[in-house]
């Protein structure tokens, strides 16, 4: 019998959490995932839970914590947002370097200043760098079905990562859906058993983690670093297909919404999806060949399913919810201008939208396609940046 | 120039270490060479080796070599050149422990 709950995104975060069951969670709790290290305290206080929680005087400390951890040989969680992400980026590099498969949900919201608290991607953005796998939600139910994946993921002996799950903060955090929730057994079953290879309170095989490493073996460790990277776009997609055998759910690098035989089409991440996904439905309504190319896996990015799912079309509009501040568009932008290189048929134009929590509705996605409508017609595209619903 | 192609050339390569700058075996940090780091090179004198210890106590890197309680000499592959076993040398007038310019 399929069950369903109605739930905020940090309250089926929290859930989830409890159903997976990690060993230890070290946490400091900051706006706006603050509802779900709540909810997910409620179920350590009252037993729902064995983990070990560990409150930490600041982010810094809680990503310090996890990595001790998780070298011990624990299943380790926490979860963060913008500044207390901005705060742990020292220990979330060497999280990632020091391949310990910790899983860590991040409600993205705008990085101060001025002072902000709303939704924008300027938080992981910021960190794409960092090492770890990135995936994206774009419903309170993906975010749920995400974090069970990136148990499995991040453990898997391929790969070795660690992997953040990415919901809009507010917009789906605090957002209530009616979410498709499954048996505590079934999930337990599905992540199974953390068994690590290595790690320190292996008493009978002592190994040092964290050394100083010198010119002479620093770059080999980056390599296999780049290496795992590389192994995980497979392990995301293995994963998904048994997640789908089990809980009869598609996931991918990415989602083609109708962008199969699309003129005009927009790349998205994240909660926006849904909302250019009604609109599509509407164009489509009107023969106007739209469609939407959802990006799942920001890290790794999968590239070449990229640039052979936009391949027919004559206009693309990438969006992103942070600036970047490259001077050349936005983080998602730049890379897909990058996957598209050597097609230069497809017109590819930047909007920045959203900073702040600004909001976008179905109408602002309509100018979008109005605009790509116009480009396919006419070649031109000027300017290939635009700010969209910034008062100008 | 010959020693340190030696060694570039026992360095293992990405796909044969282990992952994450682990370190697999206790004790394998005699096996990380230092001495190329020097600059000054304490060069011993058993002559007037007085076989006191104290440079053996001071040396920060467990490079002064001992055999039956006598300084044998200094184990250069792990010296860094700091030169505190010839200051703590209380030998007189002249030190059992000298350093010199690192020659090539």
């Amino acid at each position: 019998m399929i069950k369903y709950k109605a739930l905020t995104g940090n309250e089926a975060t929290a859930y989830v959490m409890k159903q997976i069951n990690p060993d230890v969670v070290a946490v400091y709790p900051i706006t706006p995932q603050t509802s779900l290290m709540q909810k997910f305290a409620t179920y350590v206080s009252d037993g729902e839970v064995d983990t070990e929680m560990i409150l930490v005087e600041s982010e810094h400390s809680a990503m310090s914590a996890c990595v001790g951890s998780s070298a011990a040989g624990a299943r380790t969680m926490t979860a963060t947002s913008a500044n207390g992400l901005a705060l742990m980026w020292e220990i979330v590099y060497i999280a990632a370097s020091t391949r310990l498969p910790i899983v860590m949900p991040v409600v993205n919201r705008a990085l101060s200043g001025p002072i902000n608290i709303h939704c924008d991607h300027s938080d992981t953005m910021g960190c794409r760098d960092s090492g770890w796998i990135q995936l994206y939600s774009e419903s309170v139910q993906e975010v749920y079905d995400n974090m069970i994946q990136a148990v499995r993921i991040a453990e898997d002996p391929e790969v070795l990562l660690p992997v953040m799950v990415m919901s809009d903060g507010f917009i789906i955090s605090h957002g209530v859906e009616n979410v498709e929730v499954y048996p505590d057994e079934d999930v337990k079953k599905f992540v199974g058993e953390y068994k690590p290879d290595r790690y320190l309170l292996d008493l009978k095989r002592p190994h040092t983690f964290g050394p100083i490493d010198l010119p002479d073996y620093y770059f080999e460790h980056k390599r296999q670093q780049a290496h795992a990277m590389n192994m995980a776009a497979g392990s995301i997609l293995k994963i998904a297909q048994e997640f789908k055998e089990k809980f009869g759910k598609l996931y991918s690098l990415i989602e083609s919404y109708k962008v199969h035989d699309a003129e005009v089409a927009i790349v998205a991440i994240g909660s926006t999806c849904g909302t250019a996904k009604a609109v599509v439905d509407e164009l489509r309504a009107k023969n106007v060949k739209a469609g939407l190319l959802k990006i799942r896996s920001f890290r790794p990015f999968p590239e070449d399913d990229i640039a052979v799912a936009l391949l027919k079309c004559k206009a693309v509009a990438v969006l992103d919810r942070a600036e970047g501040f490259s001077a050349t568009g936005g983080p998602l932008y730049r890379e897909i201008k990058s996957a598209m290189l050597g097609r230069e048929k497809v017109l590819v134009r930047n909007y920045i939208y959203g900073l702040g929590g600004r909001d976008i509705g179905m109408n602002d996605i309509h100018s979008v396609y109005e605009d790509l409508q116009d480009i396919a017609k006419t070649g031109k595209m000027k300017p290939p940046i635009k700010y969209l619903g910034v008062r100008e | 120039m010959s020693k340190q192609k030696a060694k570039a050339s026992k360095l293992k390569n990405w796909k044969e270490l282990a992952i994450g700058g682990l370190i697999l075996e206790a004790g394998n940090a005699a096996e990380y060479k230092t001495g190329g780091w020097r600059t000054m090179c304490p060069v011993h004198d058993p002559k007037k080796c007085i076989n006191c210890m104290l440079c053996w106590i001071y040396c920060p890197d467990s490079a002064i070599l001992v055999k039956d309680g006598k300084v044998t000499g200094i184990d250069y592959d792990h010296c860094k050149g700091c030169g505190i076993c010839a200051r703590e040398c209380p030998v007189k007038p002249e030190k059992a422990i000298k350093m010199i310019k690192e020659e090539k």
